[in-house]
């Protein structure tokens, strides 16, 4: 109990005590509920920002914080085995449920920590653009800071337990946030939300109880221990260790949780129903933080626990992630709906994320060069999942901005908004060309890492990952042309047009700032993130090697 | 000091776009002077650096500024890693580009503010066209292929931006659109070429790459068939950028765009930077014969096609843009000929197209200032009194095009077709264009693994680690089983027919233009007149330029006995540039032929709005559609094309809708069906739970007592 554990409760568990500030404040103060609410969101927002540069270490690539007695690193590099066995030492912990080992354990690390600030960041500007809400204002508020203590919480759990509880915790707030503030069919879209997201939830929980259990044995207890499941995934821990065959299934069953909600093709079909019929804000969310999720739990437990099972996998994995990409990208070109059309966006966005993770080539045993190129691959993937945070809930944003003021979303019925509300219209394109991966612009440093990566996997998926970009500015082009060029307005409520508010303004430059900071200065990204993905990369690499041959586990780490 | 001075030349027109962006709305119908002083800020700069670079000012002829890490990604042993710092790298090459570029860049914005006067986009234009001054000038200064990529790309937005800068234009919405996809796919063909180099070097930057010989070396004899493939995909990004058959389709579109912009981007420099790229990646090409071969071949045959697209087309502003996709072949052939002579010619007419095409299309924005918007061939005519200046300088780049002697295109287009046929016949030439150097004979029979430093053409013997470029041999280069030398052969011819052509449809332009019977559209009411100073000035400027460029900077090498001072200067960059060149009287004569046949055709044809061109037309109708539909190039993308992706695409939401969604669907009425199998069960009877009851009992006891161990 120190410091950091309270400042990384404070960043979980502040929202929640929002909600429960908001819940006592009288139903007709609207206002004072929405401000109180986004003073909750912006005070959780500057907690990350000082998680990231006042408490984060960049030079450490282990999870932070790690008990004092630890020695810091030597001058001359790290041995990654050495951090990942430090399991009992890293992070800050308390007992939770102790007859069954569970603990309250948090930490952050260079994966982490950029995505708990892109949840501040979104979580707050979601909360200024949810000034469009009118109806029930005090439930709305409620459950949406729920939704940031899970968010904050998934990203933050370093107990397997613990990260399942969060993660049904952010799942029941966006069912009703969806159901109850959505547009037409918002029944139907919040119950294929919860359905499809609960189904992963399953196979993830019957994944949860297999690593448990056969995470103890002798004296040892078994444990949720994020860290020390990893380390027996990669064989670190003398005579525990999971067989190549478990690693494979505890591996398949985790990744269609994480995949779904990802999404990655063929499960992505919740998707465009529930962006369609959820409102701006939590769109911004949803595409912004939620689906990062995804490829976060992949990162943070498919594949550290089970590397043998990931290894065996990534064909597939590359695969789909490249059908993802093209497929979302030519269904994104059929749309006629505008937010639809971003949804496929999203999911073609999104498979450059799983390409990059999974690009995981092991040429021959102790190949360098493979993880190096691993390592690309990861990095790229990352920033990827940031821009895409930015750009997706950007161009949400946008869509929503217009669609509160003409009540429809058929691309073909606009056109000269840019005539009409010029601001908007800079704003809107700048962010659709971050979408479109405009180099310059935070959506194309991820997909050119990615498609750099991949192409030592298969120079030929690269090929057609990379052609899905002349796709991408196919369709974003098109739209931008249909919408806001052109001659005149097409559509109905041509005089409910105005201008951009201040506060609209505030979140469409706020994000598009963020697009071009990111990619003009794209290191200040990786310079966080650079020594935990290098880490990532050599344990997955050694680990892979050793829970190959259980028995000779620590000899095998020895000599690598 | 001079490296402060290089950081200036973007920083100003930077500068000036952030501050109209931000006070754009205040300044309203000031926003030019920004543009303006911006654009003659980077031009006194780059102007230093140019003196700088040639009185030796930087210590080693070149020099590279780092300004900031942009992204750093840890490789094993220094290779594979992505360690790319943006740079500024400054030559002899890129410091002719850059003052090319700031020059007429800030004549335009002067052009402009006159042109643009009234739009309510005003403020918007100046932005633009400052932010695409910066890109482009990054563009040039680049020192790693991810920069080039960066800004190649942002120069695409700048011109996707002012293509549509009428927005309310379908057309130029449209317009603008195509050219981005268009060059879309010519930077796919880019990057992976990036991507290879970065496989194959483990670095992107120039001087791990192409300014290493001695790895390129290596490279090429390890791989010989893998530059080639590099060459060939960078070649693809300059197709797209550079409007190159068969990605040309979206340059005449382009002119949908205010006509300043026509001018700047679209004639003098952005679709030059394709250009620049393969001169700049001169040591790369020389040891890719075959892709030279192919840039040759493109370029050629861009030259003879859109010149023939040319020839018929009534839009003035069109015909330009044809004649732009025309001349940038030319620079192309004259790049792929793999002699030093070719590839100082092309960067000399890079310069020198930059001067009079950007008149030209001054010229006509003039016109069509004064007609109204109207641009229209078919409708004025006869306008040389009304718009003298306006004529005289258009006279004089169209004279220009057309390469007559004494004017700057004679030059530089003459270099290129004695290129050419120095390239077809290095026999013959080899004797003329060596006659000090002995190496240059011996070197010519070797394999490329000598490392021998001595090119085709090139001169040896100086120090310059670039002069290390070593080269393969020509000779027996072949492509489709037809050798190297017939190719150029055929080129050769195709260029001064090209030449011919050229010279036809720039008068048929200017007669149909400023000659005749004065008539004047309605368009244009009762006030067409000639173009204030602020758009005549600029005219004049470029066409002194256009006129005396040529004879000043003296691409003496391949006309007359000597070396010129652009030759010199650029052999800073490329050597081989200042090899000593006999003149080739044969080109010389038979491109002034052709020129001087072109205008006296165009003459009898459209001085007098004679009867001839409908004849024709009618004699030859099949050609004369196929002209004037510029090959059907459109409708064969549409058809093999558009159609199809848009039929994936609807395909892949049909698949999404009934195949993945089906799925979806119908397992989740799975649970629903199977309740419905199991609910008769509950019917509610009570004699049939009884009987149930019993005979699960029944069964249970005979598992247990009859058969135990079940």
């Amino acid at each position: 109990m120190n410091d950091t554990f309270w400042l990384l409760t404070a960043i979980i568990f502040l929202p929640t005590a929002g909600a429960a500030g908001v819940a006592l404040i009288k139903k007709e103060s609207v206002e004072t509920m929405r401000a109180f609410a986004l003073a909750i969101t912006f005070a959780t927002f500057l907690l990350s920002i000082y998680l990231t540069w006042g408490v984060f270490d960049p030079t450490d690539p282990g999870i932070q914080p790690k008990a004092p007695e630890l020695v810091s690193k030597d001058a001359g590099g790290f041995k990654s085995a050495e951090i990942a066995k430090q399991y009992e030492q890293r992070g800050v912990s308390t007992k939770w449920i102790p007859g069954w080992n569970i603990e309250y354990r948090l930490g952050y690390d260079g994966i982490s920590v950029p995505l708990v600030l892109l949840t501040g960041l979104i979580s707050f500007l979601g909360m200024v653009a949810s000034w469009s809400i009118q109806k029930e204002v005090k439930g709305y508020l409620i459950l949406y800071l729920l939704l940031e203590t899970g968010m904050m919480g998934v990203f933050l759990a370093l107990d397997f337990f613990l990260f399942y509880v969060f993660w049904e915790v952010m799942l029941l707030p966006m069912y009703f946030l969806i159901g109850i503030w959505g547009g037409p069919r918002r029944e139907y879209a919040a119950i294929k939300f919860f359905l499809y997201t609960l189904f992963g939830s399953i196979l993830m929980l019957i994944a949860l109880l297999m690593l448990y259990f056969g995470s103890g044995g002798g004296d040892t207890l078994p444990t949720f221990n994020i860290l020390k499941l990893s380390a027996i995934g990669q064989g670190l821990i003398p005579d525990l260790a999971y067989s190549p065959a478990v690693q494979l299934t505890a591996f398949v069953l985790l990744f269609i949780g994480f995949a779904i909600k990802v999404p990655v093709w063929p499960f992505h079909t919740w998707l465009p129903d529930a962006h369609v019929e959820a409102p701006t804000p939590i769109s911004m969310i949803l595409a912004g933080v939620l689906l990062k999720m995804g490829g976060y739990g992949i990162l943070r437990i498919a594949f550290p626990i089970c590397p043998a099972g990931a290894q065996a996998a990534c064909l597939v994995l590359v695969a789909l992630g490249v059908i993802s990409i093209i497929y979302g990208a030519f269904a994104a070109l059929a749309q006629t709906d505008f937010k639809r059309m971003v949804a496929y966006s999203s999911v073609s966005h999104m498979g450059y994320v799983l390409l990059g993770i999974a690009v995981w080539k092991l040429t021959d045993t102790g190949s360098v060069d493979g993880s190096r190129f691993w390592l690309q691959g990861i990095n790229g993937a990352m920033f990827q999942m940031i821009g895409h945070g930015i750009s997706s809930a950007g161009m949400f944003f946008m869509v929503g901005v217009i669609y509160d003021r003409v009540h429809h979303r058929d691309l073909n019925k606009f056109g000269g908004l840019i005539g009409l509300m010029p601001l908007y219209g800079g704003i809107a394109i700048g962010l659709f060309f971050a979408g479109l991966g405009l180099p310059g612009l935070c959506g194309f440093i991820g997909e050119v890492f990615v498609v750099l990566s991949s192409w030592n996997y298969s120079p030929v998926l690269a090929i057609v990952a990379a052609s899905g970009v002349i796709l991408t500015a196919g369709y974003i082009l098109w739209a931008v042309q249909r919408v806001y060029l052109g001659p005149e307005y097409k559509g109905p409520h041509p005089e409910a047009i105005t201008p951009l508010t201040e506060r609209e303004a505030f979140v469409g430059l706020t994000l598009l700032a963020f697009a071009i900071i990111l990619g003009v200065f794209p290191d200040t990204l990786f310079s966080k993130m650079k020594t935990s993905t290098e880490q990532f990369v050599s344990t997955m690499d050694a680990g892979y090697q050793a829970s190959l041959k259980p028995a000779t586990t620590t000899a095998a780490v020895e000599k690598k | 000091m001079l490296e402060l001075l290089v950081i200036l030349i973007p920083l100003c027109p930077l500068l000036a776009c952030l501050a109209i962006t931000v006070l754009g709305p205040s300044l309203k119908e000031n926003s030019h002077w920004l543009t303006v002083l911006g654009n003659a800020g980077a031009f006194t700069c780059a102007l230093v650096a140019l003196i700088g670079v040639a009185t030796n000012g930087f210590p080693e002829g070149s020099q590279t500024i780092p300004l900031y890490q942009w992204m750093s990604i840890p490789g094993s042993s220094n290779t594979m890693a992505l360690d790319i710092t943006i740079a500024l790298h400054i030559d002899s090459m890129s410091a002719i580009m850059l003052t090319m570029l700031t020059f007429v860049a800030t004549l335009v914005a002067i052009y402009a503010s006159s042109y643009m006067h009234g739009d309510p986009g005003y403020a918007r234009f100046f932005a633009c066209v400052s932010l695409f001054t910066f890109s482009m000038i990054m563009l040039v200064l680049s020192a790693n292929f991810l920069q080039l990529f960066m800004f190649w790309e942002a120069v695409g937005l700048c011109s996707y931006l002012l293509i549509g800068f009428w927005y309310e234009k379908p057309s130029a919405s449209a317009a603008g659109m195509k050219a981005f996809l268009v060059n879309r796919v010519g930077d796919f063909g880019f990057a992976i070429g990036i991507f290879l180099l970065w496989r194959t070097f483990g670095s992107v930057d120039y001087v791990d790459t192409i300014f290493n010989p001695a790895a390129l070396a290596s490279v090429a004899a390890k791989y010989p068939g893998l530059l080639e493939t590099i060459c060939l995909c960078l070649f693809t990004g300059a197709i797209g950028k550079s409007a190159q058959f068969p990605l040309h389709v979206w340059l005449p579109d382009a002119m949908e765009g205010p006509t300043p912009v026509s001018a700047l981007i679209h004639a003098a420099t952005m679709v030059t930077a394709g250009v620049y790229m393969v001169a700049r990646c001169t040591n790369l090409y020389m040891l890719a014969p075959h892709a030279q071969l192919v840039v040759s071949i493109i370029g050629g045959l861009t030259a003879l096609i859109a010149a023939l697209i040319g020839l018929t087309q009534t839009d003035l502003k069109r015909v330009l843009a044809y004649s732009t996709v025309s001349q940038l072949g030319y620079m192309f052939l004259g790049l792929g000929t793999g002699t030093f002579l070719g590839i100082g010619g092309a960067m000399f007419h890079l310069v020198t197209h930059a001067f009079f095409k950007a008149l030209l299309f001054l010229g006509a924005g003039s016109v069509m200032h004064a007609m109204g918007g109207v641009i229209d061939m078919r409708q004025f005519g006869g306008l040389r009194k009304l718009m003298p200046k306006t004529y005289a300088t258009f006279l004089v780049g169209s004279l220009a095009l057309a390469g007559l002697f004494p004017l700057s295109g004679f030059w530089s287009k003459d270099t290129i077709l004695a290129s050419v046929r120095m390239a077809a016949h290095p026999e013959a030439h080899k004797a003329d264009a060596h006659p000090a150097t002995t190496d240059g004979h011996d070197a010519h029979g070797k394999p490329a693994e000598s490392g021998h430093g001595a090119a085709d053409h090139g001169k040896a013997g100086h120090g310059d680690a670039h002069a290390a470029v070593a080269s393969v041999d020509r000779t027996k280069v072949k492509l489709f089983g037809i050798a190297a030398t017939t190719w150029y052969e055929i080129l050769f011819w195709a260029g001064s027919f090209t030449a011919f052509l050229t010279a036809f449809y720039t008068f048929r332009a200017v007669f149909m233009t400023f000659h005749g019977e004065e008539r004047i559209p309605e368009e244009a009411g009762h006030h067409a007149h000639e173009s204030p100073s602020a758009m005549t000035t600029p005219l004049i400027i470029l066409a002194l330029g256009a006129a005396f460029l040529g004879l000043a900077l003296g691409h003496m090498s391949a006309i007359f006995n000597g070396t010129g001072f652009f030759d010199g200067f650029l052999s800073k960059t490329i050597p081989g540039t200042a090899g000593h060149h006999d003149a080739d009287w044969f080109v010389i004569g038979l491109s002034t032929v052709a020129a001087i046949a072109g205008i006296g055709l165009a003459w009898m044809m459209y001085a007098e709005r004679s009867g001839v061109p409908a004849a024709i037309a009618q004699a030859v109708p099949p050609l004369y559609r196929l002209s004037l539909n510029k090959f059907y190039f459109d409708e064969l993308y549409y058809i093999f094309l558009v159609v199809p992706v848009v039929c994936l695409a609807q395909l892949s939401r049909f698949i999404d809708w009934i195949g993945v969604d089906g799925l979806v669907g119908f397992i989740s009425r799975i649970p629903g069906a199977i309740a419905k199998l199991a609910r008769p069960i509950q019917n509610g009877l009570v004699q049939f739970y009884a009987l149930s009851m019993m005979l699960a009992t029944a069964m249970l006891l005979w598992a247990l007592l009859v058969r135990p161990g079940l």
